[in-house]
């Protein structure tokens, strides 16, 4: 029999910490800083009006692009929220997910040959989804130097005749970093200088800390080179029900929209009903949750850094990064070793690409409880080393 | 009262048994500081009081809780204040609020039994100067007390790692 797989899918790495996540799931007690997800429920009035809708047999196809009403809240939301102008007719597209909408995007803009200019530390899907669409990605590295903002002179080194755009995520996930105003000038500057595109993932807006969050697409002429993914699952507690979306110019957006239609057609109704629900009274719910991660941030990197794990404070997102450099282990040895004899589970940052070795994602998006557990247990575990 | 005043504040009303050291690394103070705002707080009257939510059915003692509707005629220079305030003294009052609506106060009452709760309307509520009319609804289950719920939740499943 001939071999099926098709290079290019084999070519993508699987996931870095599959052995880890099989580990974890036999193990008793386990605390575990390695979910990228809410701890919260679905606020109730979000998935009551979803049953409700349910009920009534709300259980179609919904258009393409999405319900309208929810465009159009989400048109104005944007507005109040980031000054971002996207009209809710033909600038946005409702996704199943952040995912889809960054695979749509970059399937959107990329031709084989083409260079995307991906920061690292990173979520694990920008790199491979490039791949996957015949481009090939080049990881930036942003440094715990640089606080992991992306800093413009490394940016600019990365740059070839090839490069066709760059993909940023701030508040980042692993690091929590945050790009204020200033700094997205000076990359907005580089990005425009060299004719680039720019695919923002800002899916932890609603978590940031100090100050408010700034859209990319707002910053010097950037909007209309720019696309900005986004969606509910972060901030309402959203992740199971697969609401993202996607906002570009009218151009940009159409093309996007006739990969969701083939490969989507929609994001499921019942999300979409919830979504619009989030948004138009969950704004208090959400304040809540954000408030209480902002608590649980303070204490636990606080405490990393009194256990000796120095740890910047992340000002977005609901990650803290943690140097363990100086150990004499590396990240993986720290982190199964960590896993197997305190029963933390947290995930290595090499999982994360450039810049992320030495360092370890934890999330605590865990009870106040579990967190102080957690720090006990690991300072357990670092003075057993 | 700054933002930070309002944070203890909500932190202490979630649980009030955080030390302050415990208190102070999530609002990024130091103990004394914590300490010497909640002291203010406390002087200030904003908090009363540090108490407990208790599922009392769950204890089994067997009281009785009802809400007691209240109609009123006002006084004249004074409205409900001062009948409010006669009616706050009584021990078995829990809880008195003056409502928009068909009624005018709204009483907490709690009782050994039955028996007690009626019989402190009808002796000592009812009878009172300028109070109209009551109706009494006994409680017969709570689920929710002060923003907590009193029924057993499941814990959702989450995976141990996720991106």
């Amino acid at each position: 029999m001939r071999n099926f797989i098709s290079e290019r899918a084999q070519s993508i790495p699987s996931s870095g910490i599959r052995k880890f996540f099989d580990l974890a799931l036999t193990m008793e007690d386990v605390i575990s800083l390695g979910v990228g997800e809410p701890d919260f429920r679905t606020p109730w009035n979000i998935c009551e009006s979803s049953i409700y809708s349910i009920e009534q047999g709300v259980t179609s196809y919904t258009p393409n692009k999405g319900l309208p009403a929810l465009r159009e809240v989400l048109s104005s939301y944007l507005k109040q929220h980031y000054n971002l102008t996207y009209n809710s007719d033909s600038e946005i597209i409702i996704t199943s997910g952040v995912s889809e909408a960054l695979d749509i995007a970059i399937r959107a803009i990329v031709d084989p040959g083409d260079e995307v200019l991906v920061t690292q530390p990173s979520y694990v899907s920008y790199a491979p989804c490039v791949t996957l669409a015949g481009g090939m990605p080049v990881p930036v590295e942003c440094t715990e130097a640089d606080k992991f903002k992306l800093n413009p002179d490394t940016l600019q080194e990365k740059i070839t005749r090839k490069t066709k755009a760059l993909m940023i995520n701030f508040p980042n996930n692993p690091t929590g970093a945050v790009m204020s105003r200033k700094d997205l000038e000076a990359i907005a500057d580089i990005v425009i200088d060299n004719d680039l595109l720019l695919i923002t993932d800002e899916v932890y807006a609603e978590l940031t800390y100090e100050g408010s969050h700034i859209a990319a697409g707002t910053v010097s002429d950037l909007w209309q080179r720019t696309i900005t993914l986004n969606g509910f699952s972060k901030a309402y507690a959203m992740t199971g029900w697969r609401v993202g979306y996607l906002c570009a110019p009218k151009d940009l957006c159409e093309i996007a929209l006739k990969i969701h239609q083939y490969v989507m057609l929609c994001a499921p109704v019942m999300g979409q009903v919830g979504a619009l629900e989030a948004i138009r009274s969950a704004e208090e719910d959400k304040n809540s949750m954000v408030n209480e991660y902002r608590l649980r941030r303070n204490m636990f990197v606080a405490g990393l850094n009194r256990i000796g794990l120095s740890t910047h404070i992340p000002e977005g997102a609901f990650y803290a990064f943690p140097s363990m450099k100086g150990t004499g282990l590396s990240d993986t040895e720290f982190a199964e070793r960590l896993l197997k004899e305190q029963r933390v589970a947290v995930v290595p940052g090499s999982v994360f690409g450039a810049g992320g070795e030495f360092h370890l994602r934890c999330a605590y998006a865990v009870s106040r409880k579990q967190l102080t557990e957690a720090l006990t247990r690991i300072e357990t575990f670092l003075s057993s080393l | 009262m700054d933002e930070k005043d309002l944070e203890l504040l909500r932190i202490l009303e979630d649980n009030s048994r955080l030390s302050a050291q415990e208190i102070g690394r999530m609002t990024c103070l130091t103990p004394a500081e914590t300490e010497a705002r909640i002291h203010a707080l406390e002087a200030a009257g904003v908090i009363r009081k540090y108490t407990t939510v208790i599922n009392w059915e769950m204890a089994g003692n067997g009281e009785v809780s009802s809400i007691i509707e209240v109609k009123v005629n006002p006084e004249r220079d004074y409205g409900y204040d001062r009948i409010a305030e006669r009616l706050s003294r009584f021990r078995q009052v829990k809880t008195l609020r003056l409502m928009t609506g068909t009624y005018d106060l709204q009483l907490l009452v709690t009782g050994k039994n039955m028996q007690e709760v009626s019989r402190f309307v009808s002796e000592h509520v009812a009878p009172m100067d300028r109070i109209r009319e009551t109706a009494t609804h006994i409680i017969m289950k709570s689920y929710k007390e002060n923003g907590n719920m009193l029924f057993e939740q499941q814990e959702a499943e989450r995976l141990p790692y996720s991106f």
